[in-house]
């Protein structure tokens, strides 16, 4: 009975748009889902930054390294703003990278595809950052305070990188002839599993209609990703290169494009740890974590000294 | 769990510009102060966002959330008086 009424109360404060906050009352379903969600997020983030290491020392000019750099330490910083928020919900660090070793946890599959060319530092600046782009100005409006507020800040920093991938795009496009194909090669590559980005098909999808109510998401999977898809499509023609699908046609009744149906076998396989990086990515992040172990114990006892030596003096 | 950790939760306030109020951006995991205050300028200050930073430990911050809730701010509710708007001026007195 006190429960109904707190939920009660809780859906009111949601409709009414009243962020909810870490130590409100919330429903555990709906603090599970953003633990899962967030942490989700924040690995993503940080996985993320390995596909574009890979082409850090071969960046092709010192200006594309450091933008490069930049962009990491970025993705860095937006990882941290993530796990801060989901550790708001009671859950402490250290179990959230347990969580990523073991398996337990997830981050976007689209960072399980490799980086062959430095036309991929492009495709994925453009068009998986343009993505996530989509993806998280929609959850700037997100019900949980601290997630929205995270989201807003990343929002604010992340629109150079997909102008950074853009350029690069530009550059190869308008290129020789190589380098031409090198870019429309990345778009290949890249173009359905970005799409893939936003998740299943709304009828298909576990989660969503409870996250919509609780407006933890403020928009559904297929509305994001045709928005993506719209958008994308009208800045690639800048480019002059050819999206991989043969049945993309502005719909004058929808007015959104459409596109071929999507192969959920290869998402749901590369989901499910069968992708080309998925062995690759986890297996360095637990030894980048382990080589470090040394640097925080040092840090540890550093702390301690000189709480100590304060203490004496 | 792994017996290592990553360290003490800090809050982190910055300051925008002089003579603005500091203003709280988010938290970071340190060891101790020197290694939060240049954490929180690589992580929260990266383009030129703060003038100021404030880092305080998590623990040591007092909260009204943890107390009672809205019944907590009930002495302020019943005392209209405390507004401008409660007063009645005559028409036509100005700058008041």
């Amino acid at each position: 009975m006190e429960n109904e009424r707190k939920l009660e109360e809780f859906q009111q404060k949601i409709d009414a748009n009243i962020k909810i906050e870490p130590k409100d009352w919330m429903p555990e379903k709906y603090r599970q889902t953003l633990i899962r969600q967030i942490s989700q997020h924040a690995h993503s983030e940080i996985i993320g930054m390995q596909p574009e290491g890979n082409w850090l020392t071969r960046a092709p000019s010192l200006r594309a390294k450091k933008i490069l750099m930049a962009k990491i330490q970025d993705e860095a910083g937006h990882g941290l703003y993530l796990y801060c928020a989901a550790e708001t919900l009671g859950v402490k660090r250290e179990q959230f990278l347990q969580w990523l070793h073991e398996g337990k946890a997830k981050y976007s599959s689209v960072f399980n595809y490799p980086t062959l060319t430095w036309a991929d530092m492009g495709a994925v600046g453009w068009l998986v950052d343009g993505a996530a782009i989509v993806n998280q100005v929609s959850l700037q409006g997100t019900s949980y305070g601290p997630y929205s507020r995270a989201m807003v800040k990343i929002c604010m920093e992340e629109s150079f990188h997909q102008r950074q991938g853009f350029e690069i795009m530009v550059q190869l496009a308008k290129g020789t002839e190589e380098q031409k194909q090198m870019a429309q090669d990345a778009l290949n590559r890249w173009w359905w599993p970005s799409i893939m980005m936003f998740g299943p098909h709304d009828s298909e999808s576990a989660h969503s209609n409870q996250s919509l109510k609780w407006k933890i998401k403020r928009e559904s999977n297929d509305e994001l990703r045709q928005r993506y898809i719209n958008k994308t499509i009208e800045q690639g023609q800048h480019l002059g290169l050819t999206f991989p699908d043969p049945n993309l046609k502005f719909n004058e009744e929808t007015k959104n494009y459409d596109y071929s149906p999507i192969d959920w076998d290869e998402f749901w396989n590369v989901v499910k740890g069968n992708g080309p990086g998925n062995k690759l990515r986890i297996n360095h992040h637990i030894k980048a974590h382990e080589d470090g172990k040394w640097v925080r114990e040092a840090a540890k006892a550093y702390s301690k000294k000189i709480n100590l030596s304060k203490k004496i003096a | 769990m792994s017996s290592d950790d990553q360290g003490i939760l800090w809050e982190v306030f910055i300051q925008v510009k002089a003579g603005r109020a500091y203003k709280h951006v988010g938290s970071l995991h340190a060891y101790d102060k020197e290694m939060a205050m240049k954490s929180a300028r690589d992580l929260y200050t990266r383009r030129n966002e703060g003038n100021g930073i404030w880092i305080v430990k998590s623990e040591d911050i007092v909260s009204s959330e943890a107390i009672d809730g809205e019944a907590f701010f009930d002495p302020s509710n019943d005392k209209v008086y405390r507004h401008p708007t409660f007063y009645k001026i005559p028409d036509g007195v100005k700058h008041i």
